[in-house]
């Protein structure tokens, strides 16, 4: 039941984008997603759509394998498509009784359901293309130069990297227990609203408890490692930019660019909807 | 019931990279009434194998027929009942307990199986009694604060209560001590001889397997290698070795006398049955 979820799986394919610094890929898409913010106009969406598909091309994961992270969001971008779409009032282009789509309405409705997309894609690339370990160490040495967090950087890193590692034990455990149960004769998928949620009891205690096992068992393994926090702690990998890298980031500052002068480009019929 | 499996395969995560076959064109009919034991090194797919048995996952082809009627081609609620034949005791089953108390705990089963009270409480009673627990004394303990044998008993009691006809136990004594693994195959066993019901065990330990069983059926890399009584089975050990497996200790050991002593038999696996032959081979030698 939880093999549909792709956010926050590492899919391994040893391609040129799995190989580059793991702050590199994080700044990326963080810039990536600033970036989907500030775009308001069919070229800026067609520049983040080719470098998307330029990146997803390169990493070598198939397509399909990213676009069925999507499908648990399948709802929210068709909620978004049709409110965005009936809801904006502006110069109407079609009416029926109380429906109506506006200009503003249409280009709304695309340009936010197709953010959407482009923000889901763009992040589930980079966790599928950076194993949780880099995507931690990338963090931790991103987090580190910004004054205020800097001093918590690798404790909140640690934090990150447990949590990320637990996600798959959790979810195979929790599937042991759907299981163990079921064999029980449990029922999840009939009953009214109560009935079920009443029937996630037996799964849900034994999960909790066994959650709460494995933290006790883990801080005790790393206490007895000696584990003391970040001070003084050294790396056996240490990050470094390659050459890579430092294309990808020029990549990044002309995508930027481009995109940023989109806004002023002046638009031909049915463009400029505003 | 008799089980009966048919080319059954069964790929994990398939189309992605980490896609793994786990089952390869399994053909297996398990007898009624027999203590099956299922072993394999870890990794060659017992516990994909058993969790198709009660219809938990589904095969990716094949099937399995449960008295003829074949479990993935029957309604929700049919398998949901295949579910009550077919009792399931996974590895660790103490981990899915949940419950305030034993006896609530235990009742699971039987009140998913809708059975008028009266016979849930004497179902959960019997089933607490048949794993050699004291029931007016455990039925009102939080089960979260009995010992790791304890909890494993009643979780094995939890799944017994459903009086299932096949009883299918995942590595029920990992991590016990000698004493409770002792009493949980003891209480297997003489629930097998008194109720005739099919058990399936799986198991890393070769002298349970050749104490209780009648029937092993060996897994390697995902094919059901042999199915046959456990002498059988055991004379090949040369081959099971190289499978990651082996013998019973005993059987190494008049093997090694057959090279002296041919007349002798090497067919077994109980330190007891090992001394009578001994005794008998050895013994009279000693006289002459």
């Amino acid at each position: 039941m939880f093999k549909d979820i792709t956010l926050g799986q590492y899919y391994p394919t040893g391609s040129v984008i799995h190989r580059l610094d793991p702050r590199t890929k994080i700044n990326f898409t963080f810039a990536y997603i600033i970036l989907l913010f500030v775009v308001n106009n069919p070229v800026g969406y067609l520049i983040a759509i080719g470098i998307l598909a330029l990146v997803i091309a390169l990493s070598k994961i198939p397509f399909v394998y990213v676009a069925r992270g999507l499908k648990p969001l399948i709802f929210i971008v068709v909620l978004t498509f049709v409110l965005n779409m009936f809801m904006t009032p502006g110069q109407v282009l079609w009416q029926w009784k109380f429906l109506h789509i506006s200009r503003q309405g249409l280009k709304l409705s695309i340009f936010m359901s197709l953010r959407l997309v482009l923000l889901v894609t763009g992040t589930s690339i980079m966790t599928l293309a950076t194993s949780p370990m880099d995507l931690t160490d990338g963090m931790e040495a991103d987090m580190s130069v910004i004054p205020g967090i800097k001093r918590f950087a690798h404790d909140l890193a640690m934090m990150m990297s447990i949590a990320l590692r637990f996600i798959p034990t959790l979810m195979e455990e929790t599937d042991k227990i759907i299981k163990a149960q079921k064999a029980r004769g449990a029922d999840f998928e009939t009953g009214n609203l109560i009935e079920r949620a009443k029937a996630l009891i037996p799964i849900l205690v034994p999960l909790f408890v066994s959650a709460f096992r494995r933290a006790d068992e883990l801080a005790t393994a790393m206490e007895a490692r000696c584990y003391r926090g970040g001070a003084g702690r050294t790396r056996m990998y240490v990050l470094s930019y390659q050459k890579a890298d430092t294309i990808a980031y020029v990549v990044l500052a002309a995508t930027a660019a481009a995109m940023i002068l989109s806004r002023f480009i002046s638009y031909p019929w049915p463009f400029p909807f505003n | 019931m008799s089980l009966k499996i048919e080319h059954l395969d069964h790929i994990y995560a398939a189309g992605s990279p980490f896609e793994f076959q786990a089952l390869k064109d399994i053909n297996v009919e398990l007898e009624d009434g027999c203590f099956i034991a299922l072993i394999g090194h870890t990794g060659s797919g017992k516990s994909t194998l058993i969790q198709h048995l009660n219809g938990l996952i589904e095969p990716t082809s094949g099937t399995v027929y449960l008295d003829g009627q074949d479990i993935f081609d029957q309604s929700k609620e049919d398998l949901i009942k295949t579910r009550f034949s077919v009792g399931l005791v996974f590895q660790y089953p103490e981990h899915q307990l949940f419950e305030e108390t034993v006896a609530k705990d235990v009742a699971y089963g039987p009140k998913n199986l809708k059975l008028p009270e009266d016979e849930i409480h004497e179902r959960v009673k019997w089933a607490i009694e048949m794993v050699g627990l004291d029931y007016g004394k455990i039925k009102d303990v939080s089960p979260f604060e009995l010992s790791g044998g304890q909890m494993r008993r009643v979780a094995i009691a939890g799944v017994l209560a459903m009086r299932p006809k096949v009883l299918i136990l995942d590595e029920p004594t990992a991590g016990l001590d000698p004493h409770g693994r002792d009493m949980i195959l003891g209480q297997i066993q003489k629930l097998h001889k008194a109720a005739h019901n099919t058990v399936i065990l799986v198991s890393h330990s070769m002298e349970d397997v050749g104490r209780y069983a009648d029937r092993i059926l060996v897994m390697y890399h995902g094919k059901a290698v042999y199915y046959d009584t456990p002498t059988q089975v055991f004379r090949h050990v040369d081959e099971l070795e190289k499978m990651g497996l082996a013998v019973p200790q005993v059987k190494y050991l008049m093997r090694a006398l057959k090279k002296q002593y041919p007349e002798i038999n090497d067919d077994l696996f109980t330190v007891e049955d090992a001394r009578d032959e001994i005794e008998r081979v050895l013994g009279r030698e000693h006289h002459v």
